[in-house]
């Protein structure tokens, strides 16, 4: 089975988000990256599906020199090969220009299923996947719980507001993962030292024959609207005293209950 | 030349979803600004009953798909008859709803239609005649002004940001034949959750808990005080990953981000990404018996005690006051 895993390199969760002075971006300086967590729970689906019905795994991302990192690490976790899509032209690039550059790679190589995350936690697009599966021209089912392959037949589970539905598709297809699918494994000493020798081509966006040309872009970025300062209750020492306090307040000053 | 401001209208179970009523009345204030008409797409079966409903909210044109095949939502049947009568009518400003079946939906017609969206937006306005989306990133960190260049400009609002307004229009139907080809996913279960659960990602008030909680047995209370207030119960990355609660339920970066207009958070001691998930709530308590818990520099009412005397304690409190 040909499987692809699409990666992206991210801020850790803990990380603090400084924007520039400008307004143009972020700051990137002191930022530790780590593979998109939701990105992981693919790359992890993909391993799992080739170690059940045999095959290989292409790891496909596209960003900035560092996140070759990221791409080692899902070699290291397992993959046998990667595409890193580096190219000025992708800086800032928004989902579909994206999806426009992992599908022309994808297109050319065998796909038999193709992982991706989600969302990635930076930008919160939660668009590529399925812009993706558009232009490849093949179904998806996004936000996947639970997946079940037997032959080209799948069966996913994916959650919606107070329920889960059970979706019938087939291969090939896209599938985006979420919290709950897997369990992603850590990388073994023996992986990383096999990761370094793994082919990963670079690629340009010439070389997929696509712009990188965006439809849409962040104008400006700003921090988030600061809070005012709170109150901390203390008119009466007691833990009821203090849920009366509460109670009041938020009945009385914030009107929320 | 592209124009309107038209809105995808989300159904389940015969019956319209609040996120509805509020993508309509933000796209008539945005149409009103344009001088433009409001437009609405319902895809379903034996939905053309809505579409009056619609036009109170200040939907001028319903354009309806009525076909047995939009029922139950598949994300290739919905996308295909969203872009078919988007590409046919041309709007200007397209407005989704950023919930899990619009969430699905608005990336495969960005796909299909080729241009740019600005996904779960939590005010959108209009600059120089031009659609300016404003949206959280990193979970809320920051904050980014997204504008599109491509016709139509789409954009996918959180649900329960926006305000409802009435505002009666014609909500005039036009039918439109989805020109569906043979499916390609098809759903075979729904498996609903306890009836009553409210999402977290829909509630106007979350009550959550933390490593604090100390076990799955401590939500008792939490569900209790949450009952009274018609309220979600959410949990923090740290109680999900042990167990203790399910991952729907998991308020922060790895999990949802939400904006109630009241967020109660108990035990929690307040990590960047959880912070990052629930800073855009009106209102934010925290209870949490350590007073050096970053939690607290968020919150609008602290209580520093043992939450498990402070929340059964403000359970009857808010009995007495709703009594």
């Amino acid at each position: 089975m040909n499987i692809v895993a699409c990666v992206k390199q991210v801020p850790d969760t803990e990380a603090q988000i400084k924007v520039k002075g400008d307004g143009s971006g972020i700051e990137e300086g002191g930022i530790k990256w780590v593979m998109n967590p939701y990105d992981e729970f693919g790359v992890e689906e993909a391993l799992k599906l080739k170690e059940k019905l045999g095959g290989d795994v292409t790891i496909v991302s596209v960003g900035p020199a560092r996140s070759m990192e990221t791409v080692r690490t899902a070699l290291a976790m397992g993959a046998e090969k990667g595409i890193q899509i580096d190219d000025p032209a992708l800086n800032n690039a928004d989902a579909y220009a994206t999806a426009e550059a992992l599908a022309a790679a994808i297109k050319g190589i065998p796909h038999d299923i193709i992982f991706c995350g989600q969302r990635a936690i930076d930008d919160d697009s939660a668009q590529v996947g399925s812009i993706l599966a558009e232009l490849l021209g093949i179904p998806q089912v996004t936000f996947v719980t639970k997946l079940e392959i037997n032959g080209t037949a799948v069966k996913a589970t994916r959650p919606i507001e107070g329920a889960s539905v059970v979706i019938e598709t087939s291969l090939p297809c896209v599938i985006t993962a979420t919290k709950g699918l897997n369990e992603p494994r850590y990388a073994s000493l023996p992986g990383i030292m096999k990761a370094k020798k793994k082919p990963v081509d670079i690629k340009k966006a010439a070389d997929l024959g696509v712009s990188g040309a965006s439809k849409s872009k962040v104008a400006k970025f700003a921090p988030p609207p600061a809070r005012p300062p709170g109150k901390i209750l203390c008119a009466d020492d007691t833990p009821e005293g203090k849920a009366a306090e509460l109670a009041k307040l938020l009945r009385e000053e914030a009107k929320v209950i | 030349m592209a124009k309107g401001v038209w809105i995808v209208a989300e159904q389940r179970d015969g019956a319209l979803r609040k996120v509805s009523f509020e993508l309509a009345s933000t796209a008539r204030k945005l149409a009103d600004q344009l001088g433009e008409e409001v437009g609405a797409v319902l895809c379903g079966s034996g939905v053309e009953a809505m579409a009056a409903e619609l036009g109170k909210y200040g939907v001028d044109k319903v354009y309806v798909a009525d076909n047995p095949a939009l029922e139950p939502y598949t994300t290739d049947a919905h996308a295909a008859a969203v872009a078919k009568v988007v590409k046919e009518n041309d709007p200007a400003i397209l407005l989704l709803a950023a919930s899990a079946q619009g969430k699905d939906l608005a990336p495969s017609v960005v796909g299909k239609l080729a241009t740019g969206m600005a996904t779960d937006c939590t005010d959108v306005k209009i600059d120089g005649g031009k659609l300016v989306a404003v949206r959280p990133m990193y979970a809320g960190k920051c904050f980014g002004e997204v504008v599109v260049d491509t016709f139509p400009q789409m954009a996918s609002l959180r649900p329960n940001v926006f305000t409802i307004v009435e505002c009666a229009k014609a909500g005039e139907v036009v039918k439109f034949d989805a020109g569906l080809g043979e499916a390609k996913t098809k759903v075979v279960e729904v498996q609903k959750e306890a009836s009553g659960k409210i999402d977290v990602a829909e509630a106007n008030i979350i009550v959550s808990g933390g490593r604090g909680m100390k076990g799955p047995e401590g939500y008792g209370i939490l569900e209790e005080l949450a009952g009274l207030l018609g309220a979600a119960v959410g949990a923090s990355r740290a109680a999900v990953d042990a167990g203790w609660r399910p991952q729907s339920d998991q308020v922060g970066q790895t999990g949802k981000v939400v904006s109630p207009n009241l967020y109660i958070a108990c035990g929690i001691s307040g990590a960047i990404q959880h912070l990052a998930g629930m800073s855009s709530s009106k209102y934010i308590v925290a209870i949490n018996k350590d007073a050096e818990a970053p939690i607290f520099a968020r919150a609008d009412y602290g209580v520093v005690d043992d939450l498990f005397k402070v929340v059964p304690a403000l359970t009857q409190e808010v009995k007495k006051l709703l009594a």
